[in-house]
């Protein structure tokens, strides 16, 4: 009888995590850098290259930082929704224009309108600073300057709604 | 002959690309410094194509990466602290041959504990089998199972 029955639930336990990894997001790596101070940086302004703008700025607000580039397909999807949130005036929103080029990400924005309060150009070594591996990806920067949530891919309006928002009347809230 | 033909074509399309290193030049002049930067790159995880090195890959962000791993050795950093410089930022994921502890045991420890399961599940069979009488070709159970 056993012969038969311990197999049967060797098979059941792997068939079970199998299906339990068919469900996870390889994407979905967790970051090292959630509780961490993000790491200081000073970026021009997209179409005023003269103007810089420093991430100790923000110190003392929430903010939303949203990793983008006009050649990123996924992040037309979400634009949508950043304008929603950007209407909502719950947090400013900093682009990170990611190896993209100036004419390319300006278009976009005339076109499809602009969430953002202020776009910085990015080549590279500043998303490298905050791991980034792909766009869209969004980091929530509390008022100390901590990173206090990573969203990899997409925002939509659901995850906005049930995880992020909280988050950031929590930090609102917090001193 | 059609596909003979389509064969040829697209071992010529392969070809020419086969053997170039992935950068255009090679990162540094002296071997032994372009030996190390390579061992690196080996060691390091392209994010956005999950299963390939950033030696391997072209993805603009693992060319990016190689890039930081150069400037990197060229400000004297030494091994190690290019590491962790990685792993600050994108976790140990980024390691092909991730630290143990509490999180990758389970990964680590996976092989010997198959192979262990797998030799004694051997050895009770081999046990059992030598049980039985000396020239009782065909198997039957003697008397059921434990």
């Amino acid at each position: 009888m056993w012969r038969f029955l311990i197999p049967m639930a060797v098979f059941a336990a792997l068939v079970w995590f199998f299906n339990q990894g068919l469900g996870l997001d390889p994407r979905k790596i967790p970051s090292p850098l959630i509780g961490k101070p993000a790491q200081e940086f000073s970026l021009p302004v997209l179409g005023e290259p003269d103007r810089k703008v420093a991430m100790s700025d923000y110190r003392g607000q929430v903010v939303l930082v949203n990793v983008w580039g006009s050649w990123c397909v996924a992040c037309r999807a979400e634009h949508q929704v950043l304008l929603r949130i950007a209407a909502s005036g719950a947090v400013p929103i900093i682009g990170l224009d990611w190896k993209d080029q100036d004419e390319d990400a300006q278009a976009w924005l005339r076109s499809l309108g602009n969430p953002y309060t202020v776009t910085l150009v990015d080549e590279g070594r500043v998303a490298i600073n905050f791991g980034v591996y792909g766009a869209p990806e969004s980091f929530l920067i509390d008022k100390q300057g901590i990173i206090i949530h990573k969203h990899t891919g997409p925002i939509t309006w659901e995850a906005w709604q049930q995880e992020i928002l909280p988050m950031v009347v929590k930090a609102k809230e917090a001193t | 002959m059609m596909k003979r033909f389509i064969a040829l074509l697209l071992l010529l399309a392969y070809l020419p690309t086969s053997g170039w290193a992935i950068d255009q030049q090679l990162a540094f002049d002296d071997p032994a410094w372009q030996n190390r930067y390579e061992e690196l790159n080996a060691g390091l995880r392209c994010l956005v194509c999950q299963n390939q090195t950033i030696a391997d890959s072209n993805a603009s962000l693992a060319v990016d990466l190689r890039g930081q791993v150069k400037e990197m050795m060229i400000a004297g950093k030494t091994d190690e602290e290019i590491l962790d410089y990685m792993v600050a930022r994108y976790g140990n994921f980024v390691r092909f041959q991730p630290p143990v502890n509490n999180e990758t045991i389970f990964l680590w420890a996976a092989p010997a504990v198959m192979v262990l399961g797998g030799l004694l599940v051997a050895l009770t069979i081999v046990r059992r089998r030598s049980n039985l009488p000396v020239g009782d070709e065909d198997e039957t159970p003697a008397g059921g199972d434990a």
